[in-house]
């Protein structure tokens, strides 16, 4: 089991890439039905999320290069959201220059104080609730003028 | 249970072809980055909702459901057809269509179906963004110039007419009421008028009163757009049958 989550942590998310599918909380099982089959449990981000396709095509290629056939499923509840995503993988976000979603927030996350993943300043500016992935809107820091990415809460 | 399923992806579908009109058109880059946001997540609900429907219709693809239906078959509510008009008619009409989606997937959570149920909670989250962006920027149409207010004003004489089809039942939908399958529609219109009420109010507009609504919404009848819309969709699936990406 644990080995099958370390095969799958190779696998990057293909709209941001410095983090794995693993830490991003989309894997929810993973398990091996047979000898050589293995069944892996996925949850979409967002209904739409266009990324699934090829999530699902990666995990199958990179078992059959192991010899294992997988298999995978796609599954909608328990409903995914930004609570999923590990620490570590905030960190790599924040790095990668997306701000990173509050964690527990509830209703009221539309109005949390975004921090600049730049300069740490919580001096910003929403720019538009919406940008360049379902996942992410667009914010302004008023103190180093960095633009950036925020990864909404869900 | 397939006629429900598929009023809910027929809605989401058609807000979602009727809105991707608006690309690379939007008034600015982050609207227009905003409205085709919006557009593929009712792309993406509805493509889960057809998914859940072809279990009640043997031998159909999801692709099938969505694309090689005639006119009669499509049971979404007129209002999801009707043109985009200005921007403020574009707004106005997500903002009827979020405010609808968000108290109907706040009841249908609670479904006693739980594939329905989990749809719904999914979809939920989504659409609360689509309410909160619709609703700031009818704040600001009510609140700017005499020309945003006069097209906010025409945009409600418009499409007022046409709400109430949102609310129309499809032929089993009362048996899935006493099932606790689906919420009462008469109910989630209430709910709705309230809110859209409330809100108006904040915006400092009133909604109109006892105005006539149009019939047909849920039953395969349309207004005069929608074949021009189903055209334009189905064109890719008539043309080469079976087509894939």
């Amino acid at each position: 089991m644990k080995d099958l989550f370390e095969i799958l942590q190779q696998i990057p998310d293909p709209e941001i890439p410095v983090i794995n599918i693993v830490e991003l909380g989309i894997v929810r099982d993973a398990k091996m039905i047979s000898e050589n089959e293995a069944e892996i449990t996925i949850t979409p981000t967002y209904s739409a999320c266009p990324a699934m396709f090829s999530i699902e095509e990666d995990i199958i290629k990179l078992f059959k290069e192991k010899g294992i056939s997988a298999k995978v499923i796609t599954t909608i509840s328990p409903v995914w959201t930004t609570d999923w995503i590990t620490d570590e993988a905030r960190e790599k976000l924040k790095n990668y220059g997306i701000a990173p979603p509050e964690k527990g927030a509830g209703e009221e996350y539309l109005n949390v104080p975004i921090k600049c993943p730049k300069c740490g300043s919580e001096n910003t500016k929403q720019i538009s609730r919406f940008g360049s992935t379902l996942c992410k809107a667009s914010y302004q820091c008023l103190d180093c003028l960095e633009p950036f990415d925020y990864f909404k809460c869900h | 249970m397939k006629n429900y399923l598929l009023k809910l992806a027929d809605d989401t579908l058609i807000m979602g072809q009727r809105l991707a009109e608006w690309c690379g058109k939007g008034p600015y880059l982050e609207e227009d980055i905003a409205l085709t946001n919006i557009a593929l997540d009712y792309l993406g609900q509805s493509s889960l909702f057809y998914k859940y429907a072809t279990q009640f219709y043997e031998g159909k693809s999801e692709d099938d459901l969505a694309f090689l239906r005639y006119e009669h078959e499509y049971l979404n509510a007129q209002l999801t057809e009707f043109p985009n008009g200005d921007y403020a008619q574009t707004i106005l009409k997500t903002y009827f269509f979020a405010v609808y989606q968000k108290i109907l997937f706040e009841k249908l959570m609670k479904s006693q179906d739980s594939q329905l149920a989990a749809l719904a909670e999914k979809a939920l989250k989504e659409v609360k963004y689509h309410y909160a962006h619709t609703k700031t920027w009818l704040n600001v149409f009510a609140n700017g110039t005499e020309e945003s207010i006069n097209r906010l004003g025409n945009a409600v004489g418009n499409l007022w007419e046409y709400t109430g089809g949102l609310f129309d039942k499809t032929e089993e939908e009362e048996n899935l009421t006493k099932l606790e399958i689906v919420p009462d529609s008469e109910m989630l219109e209430n709910e709705w008028q309230g809110t859209i009420q409330k809100d108006f109010q904040e915006f400092g507009m009133q909604i109109p009163e006892n105005a006539f609504m149009q019939k047909g919404s849920r039953k395969g009848i349309h207004t005069e757009y929608f074949g021009y819309i189903l055209c334009e969709l189905q064109y890719m699936q008539r043309a080469y049958p079976g087509c894939e990406w």
